[in-house]
């Protein structure tokens, strides 16, 4: 079974995100580390939420991680409606953190725990790009 | 108990700024937060009790205790306009007296000069840059609804405890046979692990009948003063203890294996100077099947990881089980309403201490209860409540 294309709702940059979806729409996925205590902070933001300093960088983060835990809608709503099956799962990046994502470009019945996979950017128009993930070619 | 004397203010800060369009809501909470800690010569890791109003993005403020990595053993999100902030001093400085927190925060954001003549932010898809600021990252992903959520946490806790779906139908299977004594139940058909295990996936592992049902309805609790209690003709049920948490996503430290029960419990449990072990009946959420499984064990009912094997032969099934539990249905059988079972749960709790409980399915002799509460997104961006109810003389 191959999955059904989804939609890519474009993402809402903000003053703390507005250079995370930039690089998304130039094919990079960054990362934010604190200059303070070194922790890579998750979602972005302007402050860190381990030590509190104000002080942050942003960097070029690998893409790469694995699959922590997901499920496979079998009912999608909203824009999904016609999606489904589909997946959703949290990915540990190689940084640490564990994101929520889709796992695209794949049968979702393939997809396990453990299992390693490389971000990839779909076009959500308007020169915008939604970051997704999918099993790496092994 | 008076407040007086038993709290003080350590710190304030104003934003200096009269118009700032370049920043989100939750940047100017977290800019005047960051400015009151450092007036008072603390910082925000000292923090346990946070109050706002409706000007936090996010459920109830926890995506604002997320934001900016607090963890608080009392949040307060009281609305009442202008005056909301008075109102948080107040009952920042109760918690406080009764020991519930020790550094309270208290803060307000607004934008409306920044934001006349159109709609807030425009950044476009995800709902605007004053979205709850998680928004973009957690809601593009098509998880609408709540069970996919929880669907999440059900594969991780089957992977790291070889939990299986058999398990999560029992619990499922005993809210059945409690519910067929409820009259008002929407479902009050006994179902069995195999009817729950053929009934339609719904979000991996979790199937139709892993859900709770979806019911119009509502509930409400009058709570007194003991002078008003002594003077009652009514049965009253008195509150032992209580604890709250909050458990969001730890700055990309997800787990999803176990809940803000596991901080909210053992405040309820010390403050109530009880344990496990007294307790004679549980009010325990019940939105899906993992819920339940998870809460059991964070609550210490059980290790974390056995919840699976806990819940076998019956162990949950009024009035004999090792642990009766939702003996009115439960939200996985009887009554959700509003998709909110927190309600419901103190209501059970207390019909088990009066006696109330229908004669099948009322445990014996029920001196001391539980009723634990579950908001939000299982482990990811949850509120977690826990209260410990006894009989008059417990
Ligand atoms: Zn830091």
């Amino acid at each position: 079974m191959t999955a059904n294309p989804l939609p890519v709702p474009a993402p809402s940059p903000n003053f703390d995100t507005q250079e995370f979806w930039d690089a998304a729409a130039q094919g990079k996925f960054l990362l934010k580390r604190c200059d303070s205590c070194g922790v890579i902070i998750w979602y972005p933001r302007f402050v860190c939420p381990d030590c509190h300093s104000t002080d942050t960088s942003w960097f070029e983060g690998s893409g790469k991680g694995t699959i922590y835990t997901y499920t496979i809608v079998r009912k999608g709503q909203g824009p999904y409606k016609d999606a489904a099956p589909f997946v959703v799962a949290y990915v540990e990046l190689e940084e640490g953190p564990r994101i929520l994502t889709n796992i695209v470009e794949c049968d979702p019945e393939s997809v396990s725990i453990g299992q390693a996979v490389e971000v990839v950017f779909q076009d959500a128009g308007d020169g915008a790009a939604l970051y997704r993930f999918r099993p790496t070619e092994t | 108990m008076s407040i007086r004397g038993k709290a003080f203010i350590a710190g304030i800060y104003e934003h200096p700024r009269r118009e700032i369009p370049d920043r989100t809501l939750t940047q100017i909470h977290a800019e005047v937060a960051l400015g009151a800690v450092a007036d008072a010569g603390l910082t925000l890791s000292d923090v346990d009790g946070y109050f706002c109003d409706s000007t936090v993005p996010g459920m109830g403020g926890i995506s604002m205790v997320d934001y900016l990595g607090l963890q608080c053993s009392y949040l307060d999100n009281t609305e009442t306009g202008g005056s909301s902030y008075l109102g948080h001093v107040g009952h920042a400085a109760t918690a406080i007296a009764a020991g519930k927190c020790s550094v309270a925060l208290v803060t307000l954001a607004g934008k409306p000069r920044s934001s006349r003549g159109g709609p807030r932010g425009g950044g476009g898809g995800g709902g605007g840059v004053d979205a709850p600021p998680e928004t973009s990252f957690e809601g593009l992903w098509g998880l609408a609804g709540a069970p996919y959520n929880y669907a999440l946490a059900a594969q991780r806790h089957m992977y790291e405890f070889g939990t299986t779906s058999e398990q999560l139908a029992e619990i499922k299977v005993a809210a059945s046979i409690h519910a067929q004594y409820n009259p008002h139940a929407l479902m009050p058909n006994v179902v069995t692990v195999e009817e729950v295990l053929a009934s339609p996936m719904i979000s991996d592992p979790l199937h139709r009948l892993d859900c709770c049902v979806i019911t119009d309805g509502g509930g409400a609790v009058v709570v007194v003063s003991p002078e008003v209690a002594h003077s009652l003709d009514r049965q009253t049920v008195k509150i032992l203890g209580h604890g709250e948490a909050q458990k969001h996503a730890m700055n990309g430290r997800v787990d999803l294996t176990y809940s803000g029960a596991v901080w909210s419990g053992p405040r309820a449990f010390e403050e109530a100077g009880v344990t496990q072990a007294d307790i004679d009946y549980a009010s325990i959420y019940d939105s899906f099947t993992i819920t339940v499984l998870e809460q059991i064990e964070d609550l210490g009912f059980c290790e974390k990881g056995q919840g699976g094997r806990f819940v076998l032969d019956g162990a949950l099934v009024a009035p004999h089980g090792k642990l009766p539990f939702n003996t009115d249905g439960g939200g996985l059988c009887n009554n959700h309403p509003a998709n909110r079972g927190g309600m419901t749960k103190v209501l059970e709790a207390v019909r088990q201490v009066r006696g109330e409980a229908h004669p099948a399915v009322q445990v014996p002799d029920c001196n001391i209860v539980l009723a634990h509460g579950t908001g939000g997104a299982l482990s990811t961006r949850m509120g977690s409540a826990t209260l410990i109810l006894g009989r008059e003389d417990a």
